[in-house]
């Protein structure tokens, strides 16, 4: 067990003209669960193999435990990985595979025997720990990469994706089971997803990444309640956060098309602004008597979801997609009111699409 | 594809087979006559020679081949320069297949430059080290020149020295033909196993024995059939260094056949190297046959 610091790492691939990753800076508390979160090509993998040590950044570096691991060998590291690929042993069975990290380390048969029954157990693999892994499924080969790197005592533990190819509902299931394990193991891990209500529910914390950038790094519930930027707000969450054009009056009222809006006191110092604001759909209220404070909208797409409904309307030729109760009876065409709380409306500058803070 | 489909109502199924059978026959027929012609006639050709003479079946050449002073010697021979040279071959190969991979720069030049012998013809690479062999060859200039006297390599009483100089020149000659199969079948394996085992602590000797070897089978299994089976072919390189003295079983081959003009015995020698290359490519598919087998989708 261990922490990790990343620092100022750049990485181009030979070749390649972009940075896989740009100055990354990163650090990772002892025993935290940090999800690493990111459109595909963004660099996750990347990064996660230099901390493997599979890749040797260009410049930059990592530290383990507070040892500088840069560029030690992958073996000298004392982590174990769950690969992207699985990278499960094909000439050998499913047991052999789940112990090969113990067997390696030189550990006691009946120790390995016992720990290769518990991950099977815990992975439901218990069935197939003879066959090789061509006679398994995608999901269970994936399994088998679990639990191979779950048997071993690493510092540190690294999964990309290892959820990917499972069904919805085993998905659901071992994600709680993982972070279960994970929090026995208490082992720090890092988790590549780009499935964001994975990196939610999992993370400790959660670093969004974008082009080889780390674009925000917090709580997830941060994350998701205060994007620090248009990027991050349109990635997390479903739907996704929605953005409008909006303007601030001199006098430091918030305007949308024509219609006022109530302002919080934050927008006081951005008199006269073009500004974008940004705001999730489960925190607009609807109704459909006009209410002093909300704006009228055109509702356009019904979608019942089952515990809410969800609907996309039109707001002064801006597309919003918003949550109403299921109870709430409405038809495209028909106008609705919008209001909006003043504490859960973000606001993020036109040009850099940055979020705005108070100055 | 000139098959014809069957008449739609098979209402008697004999016809409709027997429609069938010409159409295969005429697609296997030209590769059966060309490898009767090319193949089995010879073979057959060559057993008969061994086992006949004017008067019928007879053992007389296999006896004569078998009492010939030269023919145990050569066995000898023949299967030293085997069991000696193919376990250093394939090491070296793999050796250079593993560091052709670790260094991904220049490996293209490398690669090229370790193929030239299997562009070269057996007798040209045989006179090539005869050049640095023989008694005022290339070999003894260097050490008259270090001030050390030089050896009689190739001496006729000289048989360690003799085995060494042909294992050499063996050994340049064939090993590039190993080294392309064993670097033909590392393309093949993924990155991420070797990746894998090293996340997992396996040190190099651990990957290279765990994870490299096994997966590398299929291609190692090929080489060492034909490399076996070529060894037991190796002629002309000795030939050309020691001539007689170091006495094959190909080489006696060509002396029954071109010195002393007796193709029947040849042909009994030519036998021997089909059974015993036969019996070594049974040997290694089933000695190193997938212990998993059918399991496999
Ligand atoms: N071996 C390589 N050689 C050259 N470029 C590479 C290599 N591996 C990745 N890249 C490039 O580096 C960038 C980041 O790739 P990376 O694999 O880290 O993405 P990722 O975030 O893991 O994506 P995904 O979610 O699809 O797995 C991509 O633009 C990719 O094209
Ligand atoms: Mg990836």
């Amino acid at each position: 067990m261990a922490d990790i610091s990343i620092s100022n790492l750049i990485k181009t691939y030979p070749g390649g003209t972009e940075r896989a990753t740009d100055d990354v800076s990163l650090h990772i508390a002892d025993g935290s669960f940090t999800v690493l979160l990111g459109p595909s090509g963004c660099g996750k993998t990347t990064l996660l193999r230099m901390l493997a040590g599979l890749e040797l950044p260009d410049s930059g570096s990592i530290s383990i435990g507070g040892r500088d691991v840069t560029y030690l060998p992958p073996n000298k590291r004392n982590i174990s990985m769950v690969f992207q690929s699985y990278a499960v042993f094909p000439h050998r069975s499913v047991r052999y595979n789940i112990g090969f990290g113990l067997q390696m380390a030189k550990v006691a048969k009946e120790q390995i025997d016992k720990k290769v029954q518990w991950a099977a157990d815990l992975l439901q693999l218990t069935p197939y720990l003879d066959r090789l892994p061509a006679q398994l499924s995608g999901g269970q080969r994936q399994r088998v990469a679990v639990a191979r790197a779950i048997v071993v005592d690493a510092d540190v533990l690294l999964m990309d994706e290892p959820l990917s190819n499972l069904d919805a509902l085993l998905r659901l299931n071992f994600r709680s089971e993982l972070k279960k394990i994970v929090q026995d193991l208490g082992t720090t891990t890092v988790y590549v997803t780009h499935d964001q209500s994975e990196a939610l529910s999992l993370g400790d914390q959660v670093a969004v990444m974008r082009k080889g950038r780390i674009a925000q790094l917090g709580d997830p519930l941060d994350v998701y309640d205060a994007p620090s930027d248009r990027f991050v707000g349109g990635f997390i969450g479903s739907p996704p956060m929605n953005f409008v054009d909006a303007a601030v009056t001199p006098d430091g009222e918030l305007v949308v098309g024509d219609q006022r809006l109530m302002a919080p006191s934050l927008l006081q110092s951005f008199g006269n602004h073009s500004i974008v604001l940004g705001v999730r759909a489960e925190n607009v209220s609807v109704a459909k008597e006009r209410a002093s404070g909300h704006i009228a909208a055109t509702v356009l797409v019904v979608e019942p979801m089952g515990s809410t409904i969800l609907l996309t309307v039109d707001v002064e030729g801006q597309t919003l997609k918003v949550q109403a109760p299921p109870s709430f009876r409405t038809a495209p065409h028909q106008t609705i009111w919008l209001g909006f709380s003043p504490n859960t409306m973000r606001f993020y500058d036109r040009e850099t699409s940055m979020a705005l803070e108070a100055n | 594809m000139t098959v014809q489909a069957p008449p739609a109502p098979a209402k008697a199924a004999t016809p409709v087979r027997r429609r069938s059978v010409p159409a295969a026959v005429w697609l296997i027929g030209p590769s059966v006559v060309f490898m009767t012609l090319l193949l089995g006639w010879p073979v057959i050709e060559g057993v008969m020679q061994a086992f006949r003479n004017e008067q019928g079946f007879t053992l007389e050449f296999v006896t004569r081949m078998v009492q010939d002073p030269y023919f145990w010697p050569a066995v000898r021979n023949t299967l030293l320069l085997i069991a000696v040279m193919i376990p250093i071959q394939f090491a070296f190969a793999i050796g250079m297949a593993l560091l052709l991979r670790a260094n991904p720069r220049l490996n293209k030049v490398h690669f090229f430059i370790w193929a030239i012998p299997l562009a070269l013809s057996d007798l040209a690479a045989g006179l090539v080290w005869l050049s640095i062999f023989n008694d005022r060859g290339y070999l003894n200039s260097a050490l008259a020149w270090l001030g050390i006297e030089g050896v009689s390599w190739l001496a006729y009483d000289n048989q360690t020295t003799m085995f060494i100089c042909v294992l050499i020149a063996e050994l340049w000659r064939a090993t590039s033909l190993v080294l392309v199969i064993v670097v033909a079948g590392l393309q093949g394996i993924p990155k991420d196993y070797d990746e894998a085992a090293q996340v997992f602590g396996a040190s190099f000797w651990q990957r290279l024995r765990h994870v490299t070897l096994p997966l590398l089978k299929p291609s190692l299994q090929v080489a060492l059939i034909l490399r076996t089976i070529l060894a037991f072919q190796t002629f002309a390189v000795a030939q050309a260094l020691t001539g007689q003295n170091f006495p094959l079983v190909v080489g006696e081959t060509y002396r029954w056949y071109t010195g002393l003009q007796n193709p029947n015995v040849a042909a009994a020698l030519a036998l021997v190297i089909l059974a015993v290359s036969m019996l070594t490519s049974i040997f290694y598919l089933r000695a190193l046959r997938e212990k998993t087998q059918g399991g496999t989708r």
